[in-house]
């Protein structure tokens, strides 16, 4: 039987099992549910998950290891010649008889032994399949067989059952820690790879960035070209372009919008300014590149300035507006958590509204802005459709923001995109870029969060 | 006394200047921004809303009875269609024999005329023998012309036209063969090497299966894990605090490190095939749930504790207060939330690159695991293509992107207007 109709069954058996036991929990009550326990839904409910929870554990243990057993037991039924060929020759073998299964390759245009073993294979699952359903259907009947006469008037029905909820709670904000820990396991493996072959020292201070892949097996990887300065000074400079655009613009519309707009200016234009932020990064890519790049690169020829066509300029200037209403709504945030009490002091004073703004409130909010902007950085440097987009591919050392420049992400992205070798440098260079990525964005936002914490002034 | 008075009204004027000064700043900073976000809409829109009609052409094709007959699929699949319609080109065009001229008289019509022929023939086997009036789709080039980004005053040799070329399509206009129609290909074809036969159906349902897959995960997961940390959580437990750091984390991580985490897991351990929307939606259920549990967690907190206390009061059990009180109320803006971080899910690009999701497929996907791609992916590579007419067409995929965004996001809007309720 299919996996798929088994789970399917199973269901429709714990649905069956949710009935009897609360059948079985009435009948045991005597007609009286007062002297049961807990409702009767939860004997129901408990029965149901006996039945359910140990058969779909058998089902998916079962559908994530049968496939690397069946192929361990047909690779070691193979005759000696392919048995003892070297990792990269067997998994190529491997790739055969996967292709076979597929029915992408006839079996009459490869070796016999390996047909033979794909067919093997074929029985083995077979057979997996017709095992796994007497295995699941019986230990689903005998759970809800026994789980059912469990049920007396004093079961504990429902705290059996909130037990159960409970883990799952639990088990579902634990999937936020195993996702850091798989980011970080994922990246830093093959990173560490990379690093077997190209010298870290030689990866973080490196001037030069020319990716190559190696032709020869046990040719180092095109050593020398692996430097990742340029990659962070493009993307720095990138950076720097876009917070100049989206601090000042940001912040003063923020503080326009949160101490002089009327309340209706306000309505309108703060969902205008979200919507900017709502808009998908691949469409301001299309923006840069087809609109912003050729107007500046137009102006530059009327000013008697080259500017590349895919310069720095245009990516970190559309970067910046896709950054402003990030800016703007943490200002904001921080801006309106100042309390009343400080403004009215400072009008009290007979400060005007512009000098409250800028002696007293800027000053209170500051560690919010702060962590604010660094976040916007943080945001900035990982963005990636933009720069992929509008930005070089080019790995040139400067901070002349008209020349075309590349940073850490398009450098990730034309590494990754296109065919996958898991043993070249090349590859591996992107998790190595990916890593540091990581590690800096991740840096920065606890940098943020620990400023905000630290400086914030706590108004009670 | 008066030596303050003094300096004080001394200092008014300028201090009033920079008070006027100073709104003016905000004034024209939100004045910039919103200039900008007018200048991306309208200058997406302008470029991409004539892709909605598409060029046709009128033929009047000769069903040839040797040819055509037996009218069946596979007899049809190995007719000369194509050379139908060549015929009945230079028919149009008697005084063409110039084998150049003629090339370019049979690209005119789009590459996909004889399929169009075919299933004419297939529709109607009773007009085998007729000639016909069959509208066909233009060429890439004639699209163009016709929607008047070829300027015919141009030098000969800056325009993609000929001359002679242009006085053909005149000649058709005339005659009324030559008409915009609305552009029904676009939705429903899947990805092509020609403009003309460019559509967005493979993107389409590529997207929406990855957000059914990213709904049906993401939301209870991160309903369960907001509904633990908020409402049974110990305080000042440190593998709790490790946590909520966690997802606040999660939630500023680049998308494309996501990306790499899919092509790891996913990919490399799991071996779920490539380019599928399974792997897309499994990936972007990973970077969209910090953003629904610190949603769901928010729409917690404002429900207010008298509402625990009361169903506690009455003997409900814990687990019994959270779900039979708390969470009805907090749903409305847990499920805020979670169109919000659909919204973005649905417009992100650089995860799917990493796993994959970039090919060029013609087919619409059957199911999870057959390859696709994804509305911002195909924007992506369409806006790589060089050829002309798919400026038009990336634009017009943006359109129509933008216009699902909105839509979720309006419903979210409303979502929140209509059902949340203030304590």
């Amino acid at each position: 039987m299919q996996p798929q109709t088994l789970f399917w069954i199973l269901l429709a058996l714990a649905v069956y099992g949710y009935y009897l036991g609360r059948k079985r929990a009435l009948t045991v009550s005597g007609g009286n549910i007062r002297r049961l326990h807990s409702l009767p839904d939860y004997y129901g409910y408990y029965v149901a998950l006996w039945c359910a929870l140990p058969a779909l554990a058998i089902l998916s243990l079962w559908l994530l290891l049968d496939d690397k057993i069946i192929l361990q037991w047909v690779l070691a039924e193979l005759p000696p010649t392919y048995r003892n060929l070297p990792p990269d020759r067997l998994s190529l073998t491997v790739n055969v008889i996967e292709n076979l299964l597929a029915g992408e390759r006839q079996a009459s245009t490869v070796d016999p032994a390996l047909a033979e073993a794909a067919e093997h294979y074929r029985q083995l699952k077979h057979l997996g399949y017709q095992a796994l359903t007497v295995l699941v259907l019986a230990g689903a009947t005998a759970a809800l067989t026994w789980a059912q006469r469990r049920i007396t008037p004093g079961l504990r029905a429902r705290n059996r059952v909130e037990a159960v909820i409970r883990i799952a709670l639990i088990a579902s904000s634990v999937l936020a820690i195993l996702t850091t820990i798989g980011i970080v396991l994922s990246v830093l493996f093959e990173a560490l790879r990379f690093f077997e072959m190209v010298s870290p020292l030689e990866f973080f201070f490196g001037l030069h960035w020319s990716p190559q892949i190696a032709i020869r097996a046990d040719q180092v990887g095109a050593s020398g070209s692996f430097g990742f300065i340029p990659l962070l000074t493009g993307t720095l400079l990138i950076t720097a372009i876009a917070m100049a655009v989206a601090a000042p613009l940001g912040l003063l519309s923020a503080i326009y919008l949160s101490e002089f707009a009327k309340r209706r200016t306000r309505a309108i234009v703060k969902p205008l300014l979200e919507v900017l932020a709502g808009v998908p990064t691949v469409v301001y890519g299309f923006f840069a590149a087809l609109v912003v790049a050729p107007w500046l690169r137009d102006l530059g020829a009327r000013l008697g300035l080259s500017i590349s066509s895919e310069s720095a300029l245009a990516a970190g200037l559309v970067m910046g507006i896709m950054i402003i209403p990030f800016v703007s709504s943490l200002t904001d945030d921080a801006l309106t958590a100042v309390p009343r009490s400080l403004r009215e002091g400072a009008y009290g004073l007979g400060a005007t509204q512009a000098e409250t703004i800028t002696g007293v409130l800027l000053p209170a909010a500051l560690p919010g802005i702060v962590s604010g902007l660094l976040l916007a950085v943080s945001r900035a440097i990982g963005e990636t459709m933009i720069v992929v987009m509008a930005a070089g591919m080019a790995a040139k050392l400067t901070l002349n923001p008209l020349e075309s420049v590349t940073t850490i992400t398009v450098q990730i992205v034309a590494l990754l995109v296109g065919d996958q070798e898991f043993d070249s440098p090349k590859t591996l260079a992107a998790f190595a870029l990916g890593l540091t990525l990581f590690v800096i964005t991740l840096l920065l936002n606890l940098v943020a969060l620990h400023v905000i914490r630290k400086y914030r002034e706590q108004y009670e | 006394m008066n030596k303050t008075l003094e300096t004080v009204c001394s200092g008014l004027a300028r201090r009033r200047r920079r008070e006027i000064r100073f709104r003016w700043y905000g004034r024209i900073a939100i004045f910039v921004s919103l200039a900008f976000l007018a200048l991306l809409i309208t200058s997406i829109v302008a470029r991409g809303y004539k892709a909605f009609w598409q060029t046709e052409i009128a033929i009047d094709v000769f069903l040839d009875p040797e040819e055509l007959t037996p009218p069946t699929p596979e007899h049809l699949a190995r007719a000369d269609l194509a050379g139908l319609i060549k015929r009945s080109l230079r028919q149009m065009f008697p005084e063409v024999h110039d084998r150049r001229r003629k090339r370019a008289l049979y690209r005119l019509v789009s590459s996909a005329a004889p399929y169009q022929l075919r299933d004419y023939v297939l529709a109607h086997p009773d007009r085998i023998g007729q000639t016909v009036r069959l509208w066909v789709l233009a060429g890439a080039d004639v699209d163009l012309y016709k929607k008047g980004y070829i300027d015919p005053e141009m030098p000969a040799s800056e325009r993609r036209l000929k001359d002679y070329q242009i006085a053909w399509l005149r000649k058709l206009e005339s005659e009324g063969r030559l008409v915009l129609r609305f552009n029904r290909w676009f939705l429903l074809n899947g990805d092509s090497r020609e403009p003309e036969q460019a559509g967005i159906q493979v993107a389409f349902r590529g997207s929406l299966y990855m957000m059914l897959v990213t709904f049906a995960l993401s939301f209870p997961l991160g309903i369960a894990a907001a509904i633990y940390l908020e409402e049974f959580a110990p305080r000042n437990n440190v593998w709790v605090d490790l946590i909520e750091i966690n997802i606040n984390n999660l939630a500023a991580v680049p998308s494309i490190v996501f990306g790499l985490l899919g092509l790891a897991v996913f990919i490399g351990w799991f071996g779920l095939p490539r380019s599928t929307p399974l792997v897309g939606g499994l990936t972007l259920t990973l970077m969209t749930l910090p953003t629904v549990i610190i949603a769901s967690r928010a729409a917690l907190k404002a429900v207010p504790p008298s509402i625990r206390y009361a169903a506690l009061g009455i003997g409900a059990s814990r687990v019994q207060t959270v779900f039979h009180h708390v969470l009805p109320l907090a749903m409305p803006g847990m499920l805020t939330g979670a169109i919000i971080g659909m919204a973005r899910a649905l417009g992100e690009t650089a995860p799917l690159l990493m796993i994959g999701m970039v090919a060029f497929i013609v087919d619409p996907p059957q199911s999870l695991l057959d390859p696709a791609t994804a509305l911002p992916v195909q924007i992506y590579l369409w806006a790589d293509s060089p050829e002309r007419g798919f400026v038009e067409r990336t634009s017009a995929a943006i359109i129509v992107l933008l216009l699902f965004l909105g839509i979720m996001n309006l419903a979210a809007i409303l979502l929140r207007k209509r059902l949340e309720r203030r304590w």
